[in-house]
């Protein structure tokens, strides 16, 4: 067995004197597709922030062999986890073109190539590289998101609900560039859905999470077959 | 004719001072949400520093690149020690922190340099330029006012760290998530606020002479600028300024006389408040969630 790309164990965390997360245990392997499962308030979005450092925890967290989680999120932003934030986190006052820099703001060498890459993912960027980004749609904002983050280059993508507020069709179209950007980029990805059907169909292993608790886990294809999965997440 | 474009080009003059603090006043404005009530007096004090650093013998542009960059530090420093702790507190907060500071600064100065009006150089010398309508500090001090407001649009504009300090200030989240160390910018926004400060100060003390009270109209009118540009907008607050100041000047001319032209910075600061409280410039992103 290889060590996985990242290890949570014991992850204790909250907000202040509010605890949401009650000793979490799980782990995303190299060039894999993870997905934290999990109803309304389940403690999804606070894992990711946990991961990266924007609140206080307890436990371990490892991200490629190094222990992160005293680290302040610039740092392990700096190791090479990017985090595409609940809510998107876009830059609205700045305009698109300076959000992908600022995705790319740790790295020293030519972005071009890597600017050019993105633009074959998400053509509309390029149209919209002067506007201001908080006046693009929330699909737009959703993929300017994406390809910030992945202009960091980076080992592990979190993606936060990429499917939130958006209409069905956008939210297919974004799957399928997703589904390609990670066959193509190679980085391996933690997402968290509420949509368990989406989230299920790009992932090779799946967790449950219920009120900060890891109840489920398993390969993506048998947590999707699983019957209280299906009935409570899926909906048939 | 001849004295109606006098006072427009010494409007320029002061609303280059004026456009300096306003656009000092927008950058901490971006990353606290209040207004820098101690901007003026931290202009003052950096100003008592150049007097100081000239009365010891230094040249009058060594004293001047010395106070900017002492001024850099002290208000890096007022950062790091008084807002950083505070990063998590009610907004309220560092209004409290401003308002101390300003009177702390205020008495501070008076203890340390004497209430006393002094005379303050300029490196242009007082006589006549440009066919006499203007002065030759004038014509000097607003080349530097411009200077800086240029270096600085061009600093945010195209460099790396610019950028990073925009984005700090916008968006502190998103930015720790692209890697960018934010307490750093912020500080860095502070210096460089103070800096552009001390600027204004060492520009504005010829004509109005310097005491620990000096700034206190200059602020107002400022403000006055920043409103009427947009708070929101550096380039409005800039052009706020200078507009504030030909006003200012224009007003104390031909309107209300001089001893009345403060109330100018007044009836624009509540005039902008009521009919566009926007400012001229001011942002109205329409962002969708
Ligand atoms: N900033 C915050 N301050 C205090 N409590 C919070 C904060 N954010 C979330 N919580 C609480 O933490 C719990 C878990 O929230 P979290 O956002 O992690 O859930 P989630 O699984 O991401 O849910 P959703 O699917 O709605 O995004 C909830 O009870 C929520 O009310
Ligand atoms: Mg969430």
């Amino acid at each position: 067995m290889t060590d996985p790309l990242l290890r949570v164990a014991g992850l204790h965390g909250g907000y202040g004197a509010t605890k949401v997360l009650h000793g979490i245990d799980f782990a995303v392997d190299e060039g894999g597709v993870t997905t934290l499962l999990g109803a309304n308030g389940a403690g999804k979005t606070t894992t990711l922030r946990a991961i990266s450092g924007m609140i206080r925890t307890t436990g371990e967290i490892v991200f490629a062999g190094r222990p992160i989680a005293r680290l302040p999120t610039e740092a392990i932003a700096a190791a090479g986890i990017a985090h595409v934030p609940d809510g998107r986190g876009t830059f609205s006052e700045l305009t698109v073109e300076e959000n992908l820099r600022l995705g790319a703001w740790r790295r020293r060498d030519d972005i071009r190539p890597d600017l050019e890459r993105m633009f074959g993912y998400f053509p509309r960027l390029r149209q919209r590289l002067r506007q201001q980004a908080g006046t693009l749609s929330g699909g737009e904002q959703q993929m300017l998101a994406i390809a910030r983050a992945l202009l960091l280059r980076p080992k592990l993508l979190l993606l936060d609900e990429p499917s939130f507020g958006l209409a069905p069709l956008i939210v297919r179209d974004i799957f399928a560039i997703l589904r390609t950007v990670i066959a193509q980029e190679g980085t391996s990805v933690l997402v968290v859905e509420q949509n368990a059907s989406l989230a299920l169909a790009i992932a090779d292993r799946a967790y449950l999470l219920e009120t900060g608790r890891i109840v489920l886990s398993g390969p993506a294809a048998e947590i999707g077959r699983d019957e209280a999965v299906r009935r409570s997440y899926l909906g048939y | 004719m001849d004295g109606l474009l006098h006072q427009i080009f010494s409007g320029i003059a002061t609303g280059g001072i004026y456009a300096a603090v306003a656009l000092a006043l927008v950058m901490i404005y971006q990353s606290t949400h209040h207004v820098n009530f101690a901007q003026g007096e931290m202009a003052m004090f950096s100003t008592f520093i150049a007097l100081t650093l000239i009365q010891a013998g230094l040249s009058y542009w060594l004293a001047f690149v010395a106070t900017v960059a002492i001024s850099f530090v002290l208000g890096a420093l007022i950062q790091r020690v008084l807002l950083h702790p505070l990063a998590n507190a009610p907004v309220l907060a560092s209004v409290g922190v401003f308002i101390g500071l300003m009177l702390i600064l205020n008495a501070l100065a008076g203890w340390l340099f004497g209430t006393t009006l002094k005379t303050f150089p300029s490196p242009f010398g007082a006589g006549p330029a440009m066919g006499g309508y203007v002065s030759r500090h004038e014509l000097g001090s607003t080349s530097v006012t411009l200077l800086v407001l240029i270096s600085v649009w061009a600093f945010f504009r195209f460099t790396r760290l610019g950028l990073a300090m925009r984005a700090a200030a916008f968006n502190p989240a998103s930015s720790r998530l692209v890697g960018i160390p934010v307490a750093r910018m912020l500080a860095l926004g502070w210096g460089l606020a103070a800096a552009i400060g001390a600027v204004a100060g060492m520009m504005v003390a010829p004509v109005v002479f310097l005491d620990p009270n000096m700034m206190a109209g200059v602020l107002l009118y400022a403000f006055a600028g920043a409103l009427l540009g947009g708070i929101t907008s550096p380039l409005g607050a800039v052009i706020g300024g200078f507009l504030v100041g030909i006003i200012e000047n224009l007003a104390g001319a031909y309107v209300v006389g001089t001893e009345l032209k403060l109330a100018v910075a007044l009836v624009i600061i509540v005039a902008v408040l009521v009919l566009k409280p926007s400012g001229l410039f001011g942002r109205t992103v329409t962002s969708r969630v």
